[in-house]
């Protein structure tokens, strides 16, 4: 559990870039800090493992307030993983999975074990391991980026806008990995993303950010889409614009039958006559049990 | 050109090409190690890079005969001491060379590194595993224009009485013996073309990574890869 209580952030210049914040984030599941840029929200990662280290207030990991914590040792227990994968270009796959490991004293032969199988984890082939980051495609390099951040087996992972650099259809499959290994890992994540629909997929818990941190709602995705705490929050989930309203369309439906559309047009499920029941083209992300991870709470 | 002068003179010139050798060697790994520190300060405050840069600008600006007979007097040596062509060749090496070294640090890509610091490298460490090495293109090249500079004005010695293949200049004007001057003017070449040589390959061997790249052609790869991205 990671708990930030009435934290504030003045730069030197003066910028107030997070005012007064106090949030609880829960171990063991998936947080997604969104907001437009000027929210502070990677200001507020960055607080977790002391990139940034508030003006006034405490964070505490697991009840221990960690300005007591050396920086440096802090960070190599808690995974990152960046936006344009912030791999070490010198260096290769296999060593930048290493480097954590490497940097708290592990052998190169014990390291590379651990790397390769790493790789296995997110879905490397070996073949890549003695490659340099400049060869790979952007998805591989974020692959490798969380394979990085997973490599001593932290229990938080902090990911700053990892896939707002890679095209839409890589960053869909990357988002669909994240979630495939947290079933596995049960990490607690922290997730900073401009990206609403991002958020509401990854997130168990998503905390939507205003300008200065302050936080304007906070809560599962379908509590904060049925109700959005007001006009910004509408706005920024787009349901003032119907965005999400989903119609049944008769034309495009066979028999009894009834096709859901989007509000672009897109069909997105059917409702099979028999019973009403809505039986979705391909398994809904959230279909995805976040109460069997729940359970296991508690040390982050 | 007296082609008998050069087979009867094969010692004198090897020799002096050597002493060339041990006069400008000194002087470029000083300014490669000084510069280092330098430009490391300078990229990381705008005080200090300004200062330092306009610094290196000034000390390139003396001339440098008017240094070579001002080093022995700071320096408390002899007036014929080698000592002093060395380090007079150092200052002009290291002027040149922080600048060199300023932008080295400051083309180390900035996400670079606030990764390595996020994932836990140490001040120390990020340095020495992170800096340094993906410094070393910029280095690379600003050294190399350092060597050639080097090798060149070493011959100013020849003026205060050093040894080296500028007296081959001194010796023909004296002399009005063309072939020697010729002889001077094309070993001075050959010495700086073999520096560039040496340090282009040292520099290398020392970055595989950035020879690399033609590998990544993607359709040599694209069968292979296609189901991991």
């Amino acid at each position: 559990m990671i708990e930030f209580r009435e934290v504030s952030k003045t730069y030197p210049d003066g910028t107030r870039a997070v005012e007064d914040f106090s949030l609880v984030i829960p171990a063991r599941r998936i947080t997604v800090l969104v907001g437009s840029s000027g929210s502070g929200k990677t200001t507020l990662m960055r607080m977790i493992n002391r990139m940034v280290d508030p003006s006034s207030g405490t964070v505490e990991i697991d009840g221990r307030d960690i300005s007591k914590i050396e920086p440096v040792r802090l960070r190599r227990g808690i995974g990152y993983v960046m936006q344009n994968s912030g791999l070490l270009p010198h260096r290769t796959v296999a060593e930048n999975i290493a480097t954590v490991p490497r940097l708290s004293g592990v052998s190169r032969a014990d390291a590379r074990k651990r790397a390769l199988a790493m790789m296995d984890t997110v879905g490397l082939v070996r073949t890549l391991a003695d490659r340099y980051p400049s060869q790979l495609s952007g998805g591989q390099q974020q692959r490798v980026g969380v394979a990085r951040g997973l490599a001593i087996d932290p229990n938080i992972l902090l990911m700053d806008e990892p896939f707002s650099a890679v095209d839409p259809i890589v960053r869909a499959e990357l988002q669909q990995e994240v979630l495939r290994l947290q079933k596995e890992l049960a990490k607690t994540i922290v997730f900073v993303s401009h990206d609403i629909d991002e958020a509401f997929l990854l997130g168990d818990e998503v905390v939507v950010l205003e300008q200065g941190g302050r936080i304007v709602q906070q809560g599962a995705p379908e509590q904060i889409l049925a109700e959005p705490a007001n006009d910004f929050v509408a706005t920024f989930i787009g349901a003032d614009r119907g965005k999400r309203r989903l119609t049944i369309s008769d034309a495009a439906s066979r028999g009894d039958d009834r096709v859901l559309v989007d509000a672009g047009g897109y069909p997105v499920g059917v409702i099979a006559a028999p019973g009403g029941r809505l039986a979705v083209g391909h398994p809904s992300p959230k279909s995805r049990s976040i109460s069997n991870k729940t359970d296991q709470a508690g040390d982050a | 050109m007296n082609w008998g002068w050069i087979g009867s003179n094969l010692g004198l010139i090897g020799g002096r090409v050597l002493e060339h050798l041990a006069l400008t060697a000194p002087p470029i790994v000083i300014g490669l190690v000084l510069s280092i520190p330098l430009g490391y300060w300078a990229g990381r405050s705008q005080v200090a890079r300004s200062i330092l840069l306009s610094l290196g600008g000034v000390l390139y600006t003396i001339p440098s005969i008017a240094l070579l007979v001002l080093v022995p007097v700071v320096l408390g040596l002899a007036i014929l001491d080698p000592l002093n062509l060395v380090f007079a060749l150092s200052i002009y090496a290291v002027a040149i060379m922080v600048r060199s070294a300023a932008d080295a640090f400051a083309s180390v890509p900035q996400d670079v590194l606030a990764s390595a610091t996020a994932v836990g490298f140490s001040r120390w460490q990020r340095f020495f595993a992170v800096e340094l090495p993906l410094a070393v293109p910029v280095l690379l090249a600003g050294i190399r224009v350092v060597s050639v500079s080097t090798v060149s004005l070493a011959s100013v010695g020849a003026l205060i009485g050093i040894d080296q293949l500028g007296s081959f200049f001194t010796d023909a004007f004296q002399r009005s013996f063309l072939t020697e001057a010729i002889v001077g003017i094309v070993c001075i070449l050959l010495l700086a073309a073999l520096y560039d040589v040496i340090l282009s390959r040292i520099g290398r061997a020392i970055t595989p990574w950035n020879h690399a790249r033609r590998m990544a052609a993607p359709q040599i790869y694209a069968p292979q890869d296609a189901e991991v991205l």
